[in-house]
């Protein structure tokens, strides 16, 4: 996917950059407001990494609201020290998408602007999932693997729900925590680990091949056979 | 002295004259001082009253005075205008010899003459040369059979070309009105000194009064937090100021401690983590054997960091909480289905460490407040009672409403804080003695303390016998409506 990097930084650029080309990225960087508004505006992306305070005059919120006022809807995540409530709220007003606060690891970077760059592709709502042999309706809210009916709890299949949406990619604790119970804060207990783990007890345990896998450090990527 | 002569002057645009003699008798100093503006102030309403009054006295004395001798003269105009028009000249003539005999205080005057001037009747002798004509009231000196004296006179035309002057002495009114102006021009020198002293004195009031709180500001601004403004115990406005004033220190006072607290505890508790990942580090780098080594290394160096952000964020946090900027996100909240969701996401670990959690909610808890806040606050007592629970541990989490607003209850079975500890336990990196052991940063209370204060409630710690009954009380806020 092609990914613009807006970041004067050199190190944490530099960092980013290379880590989104070993994931098999094609990433352009460039280091100050106006030129990122120039790149982003006249050549088409997949998802952006902006960073909030820039040089050149063109700080990373009115970059994206001149953006957006142009009727550009690719994907923004914002990149940012400014870690407040408050800023967190203002970088998603402005018409962000996503909002990570520094020092942030890169496995999370990674999943969340994969998660994006994939949502600004999709196409239209659906109404059935299906990973492998894993099927979901999301109308009689049933799901089958095999053709054998698994009974899930709500919270359970909204788990489940977003791992297939995201079907493929890392999907990090954080970023569960966020999309299925809508919490922004961490907790101390590993309690998203406790909640997939008995998910897999339905979903993976009386079937030969598992379909939910954990990477090591970053997550879980739901994906029908081990690559 | 360069600043004196560059010193911006409003007073230069105005005349010379003026700057001259304000420069003579005003010392710029008196102006600045409020006190002395009042004190002036003072002066001037004290200056108005004491004329208003003096107006007020010469009018109903002498003022009356003059009115009686008018409507005197008028009824004693009427009345012989009257005779002379039923018995023409001789019975005016008559009228006038007989009031002239009845009037006691002698004080009347009368002047009838004919056509030619001369007089008919009256005890003045002849027509008073000033009064002409087109005169109608006169004041003059009259000489009345050898007395001198004022009086003040009507000019009547009567019928047939007869002329009337109708008087009354007033030698008595001026001598009231000399007294009057003596006593007033006293009174108004003693309004003066009086207006003086009192103006002078308000001003020294002002600044008893200012000078406290002056010094108090002073010794504060050279960094003594500990002064207070002196309370009277009047009530007044000054107290009023004094304690509105005490209330800001206190609070100052408190952020600076919490301040140093936090620069204390950061300089202790954020060390240790980041010496540890330097360690590390620094071990790898020299005695690292193998590639793994390395990589376990950095992991674990990272962790330390990890760890060490989280603490920041916590701190940011609860300072961001503390500053009282996220009353801006309040909203109307059902806590009901938001205990229900933290329950249900803590029951799973509470199972899997052989753990029971058993919520007891109300239907509905209507409230306003930060939802986001709420959340992480229950979220830290449930991560504390998850984690001090022993195995097969009963945690609980229950909510009953009160008069005006909700009381939640996270308790556990574990080993609890000491009594002597409890008020200290919210403090920030405060870590018991059984809590030295486990993981964690020591700040998860201190951020449930700081949004119970946002929401004007109250976390209490209490000894569930045995473990921990950490109580929130939440009020329900300002425009909490149900639904």
């Amino acid at each position: 996917m092609r990914i613009l990097v807006v970041e004067d930084d050199k190190d944490v650029a530099g960092f980013v950059v290379k880590g989104l080309k070993e994931a098999g990225h094609v990433v352009e960087h460039v280091a100050n407001g106006r030129d990122g508004l120039f790149m982003a505006a006249s050549e088409g992306f997949d998802a952006i990494v902006l960073d909030r305070m820039l040089p050149g005059g063109v700080d990373g919120l009115r970059l994206l609201e001149t953006l957006r006022s142009q009727g550009n809807n690719t994907p923004v995540l914002f990149l940012s020290a400014m870690a407040q409530v408050d800023d967190r709220v203002r970088g998603l007003k402005a018409g962000g998408d996503d909002y990570m606060t520094k020092p942030f690891a890169f496995s999370e970077l990674l999943a969340r602007v994969e998660a994006l760059a994939r949502r600004g592709k999709s196409e239209g709502p659906t109404t059935k999932l299906a990973v492998g042999d894993l099927e979901m309706d999301l109308l009689s809210r049933g799901v089958r693997r095999a053709g054998q009916k698994i009974d899930l709890q709500p919270r359970e299949f909204r788990l489940l729900e977003y791992l297939m949406r995201h079907a493929g990619q890392v999907v990090t604790r954080t970023m569960l925590l966020e999309g299925v119970w809508d919490y922004h804060f961490d907790p101390q207990t590993n309690v998203i680990d406790v909640h997939v783990s008995r998910l897999r007890q339905k979903v993976d345990k009386p079937f030969p091949d598992p379909l939910i896998h954990t990477v090591r450090n970053a997550g879980y990527m739901l994906r029908p056979e081990a690559p | 002295m360069t600043a004196a002569q560059t010193l911006p002057a409003p007073a230069a645009s105005r005349p010379a004259w003026y700057r001259r003699l304000r420069r003579r008798f005003v010392p710029d100093r008196l102006f600045r001082s409020t006190g002395a503006r009042f004190g002036v102030i003072y002066a001037v309403l004290f200056g108005i009253s004491a004329v208003a009054l003096a107006a007020f006295l010469w009018w109903s004395t002498a003022g009356l005075l003059d009115r009686q001798t008018t409507t005197a003269i008028n009824s004693d105009a009427q009345a012989l205008g009257e005779r002379y028009t039923e018995g023409g000249p001789a019975a005016l003539v008559d009228a006038i010899d007989q009031r002239l005999i009845n009037n006691v205080d002698d004080d009347a005057i009368y002047l009838l003459v004919g056509p030619d001037f001369q007089r008919i009747a009256g005890n003045l002798e002849r027509w008073p040369a000033q009064v002409t004509m087109d005169v109608d009231w006169a004041e003059l000196s009259i000489d009345r059979a050898g007395i001198k004296g004022r009086a003040r006179v009507r000019n009547f035309d009567l019928p047939g070309n007869f002329h009337l002057l109708i008087g009354r002495d007033v030698e008595a009114r001026n001598h009231l009105q000399a007294m009057l102006a003596g006593a007033l021009l006293w009174a108004a020198g003693i309004a003066v000194a009086l207006g003086s002293v009192g103006a002078w004195a308000v001003r020294g009031l002002f600044r008893v009064t200012l000078a406290d709180v002056s010094a108090i500001a002073t010794a504060i601004g050279a960094g003594d937090l500990t002064r207070r403004v002196r309370v009277s115990g009047h009530g007044d406005e000054f107290d009023q100021l004094g304690e509105t004033i005490n209330d800001m220190l206190d609070r100052i006072a408190r952020l600076m401690d919490g301040v140093r607290q936090v620069s204390n505890a950061i300089a202790h508790d954020l060390r240790t983590p980041i010496t540890r990942a330097r360690a590390r580090l620094e071990d790898a780098a020299m005695h690292a054997a193998s590639r793994e080594d390395l990589e376990a290394a950095i992991e674990r160096a990272q962790a330390d960091l990890d760890g060490v952000v989280a603490v920041f964020q916590a701190l940011l946090r609860i300072a961001e909480i503390e500053a009282g900027a996220r009353r801006s996100a309040f909203a109307p909240v059902d806590l009901a289905p938001l205990l229900g969701d933290l329950a249900e996401l803590y029951e799973a670990a509470a199972e899997a460490r052989g753990q029971v959690l058993r919520p007891d909610l109300p239907a509905a808890m209507p409230l306003y407040g930060d939802r986001d806040m709420i959340q992480q606050a229950i979220a830290n007592l449930l991560d504390n009672a998850l984690k001090f629970s022993p195995d097969g541990g009963q945690i609980e989490l229950s909510a009953t409403a009160t008069a005006d607003g909700f009381r939640i209850v996270v308790a556990d079975h574990g080993p609890g804080i000491p009594e002597e500890d409890r008020t200290r336990a919210t403090e920030r990196f405060y870590r018991g003695e059984q809590a030295r052991s486990t993981p964690g940063s020591g700040l998860g209370l201190a951020l449930v303390q700081a949004v119970a204060t946002l929401h004007g409630g109250v976390l209490t710690l209490e000894d569930n016998a045995p473990g921990l009954r950490a109580v929130l009380r939440l009020p329900r806020g300002e425009t909490a409506t149900p639904g």
